[in-house]
């Protein structure tokens, strides 16, 4: 892999990274946010598979990101079922409605 | 040379689709762009010569993930009986084109993007063997953490069970 190329592709993770970052700080609903924290993931895990290629180890690049998948969709459904409940309690799936949530 | 040119096509529709995620004001378009992320980033892990991790990145990101989504703004948001049907004949009539478009665009990234068989077959080797000695703890993380998961779905539902009495 040419230098020019290692460098758009960790531009580009950088970016989707920060998208993901921004949109968990500016916005105030909870599924958003949450699609927020995948695109953060989404970068990391092609990060762990690219520095696997870069140093030769393509199979601990993927065994990690494999792992990396897995503690994901974990999460996910997990957050997915809070928010849910958020929204039986609050009738909203947005941040602000929480702050009335005792217990 | 043409090579990298798929690479950078891929990196910039990748980069793309996640900026469209966050501008868009609809979830739903959101959710979908989220998907397209997860395809290209897919592409990219093949590109990687990374097989297994981009049919993982595949089969759970670009699709449990986002039925996850699917389903949760479904159980937020709803709508009635005669708004779906209204939506999903509009849609029809809207998107009529997308369905071939997808499938055409499918069979040509197959083509263009994939790495040749013979780097495809000797990764797979290399993976079971390093989760199997060198990494061999991460397994059992993976299956501490799917437990844990299923047990937090499972105390999550019985609380709402108890709270509808």
């Amino acid at each position: 892999m040419s230098g020019e190329l290692l460098t758009l592709y960790v531009t580009a993770m950088t970016l989707v990274a920060m998208a993901g970052v921004y949109y968990l700080l500016v916005t105030t609903n909870l599924i958003r946010a949450l699609i927020g924290l995948e695109l953060v993931t989404k970068s990391i895990t092609l990060g762990l598979v690219l520095v696997g290629r870069i140093t030769g180890n393509v199979g601990l690049g993927q065994a990690l990101a494999i792992t990396l998948i897995v503690v994901e969709v974990v999460v996910m459904v997990v957050a997915a079922g809070l928010i849910l409940l958020a929204h039986k309690h609050t009738g909203k799936v947005d941040t602000r409605g929480l702050r009335s949530i005792k217990g | 040379m043409n090579s990298d040119v798929i690479d950078i096509v891929l990196l910039a529709a990748f980069v793309l689709a996640a900026v469209w995620s966050v501008l868009t004001a609809r979830l739903m378009r959101a959710v979908i762009a989220l998907a397209a992320t997860s395809v290209l980033v897919t592409s990219l892990i093949f590109r990687l010569d990374s097989p297994l991790a981009g049919v993982f990145e595949l089969s759970v990101c670009a699709g449990l993930v986002s039925a996850i989504f699917l389903g949760t703004i479904s159980l937020t948001q709803a709508e009635t009986e005669t708004e779906i049907s209204v939506r999903a004949k509009e849609r029809i009539r809207r998107y009529w084109y997308l369905p071939p478009l997808l499938v055409l665009s499918s069979v040509a990234l197959l083509q263009l993007a994939l790495p040749s068989s013979s780097t495809v077959a000797n990764t797979g080797d290399e993976v079971r063997k390093v989760l199997w000695t060198t990494r061999h703890l991460d397994l059992l993380g993976q299956i501490t953490v799917l437990v844990a998961g299923a047990f937090g779905v499972v105390v999550l539902f019985k609380e709402t069970r108890k709270n509808e009495r």
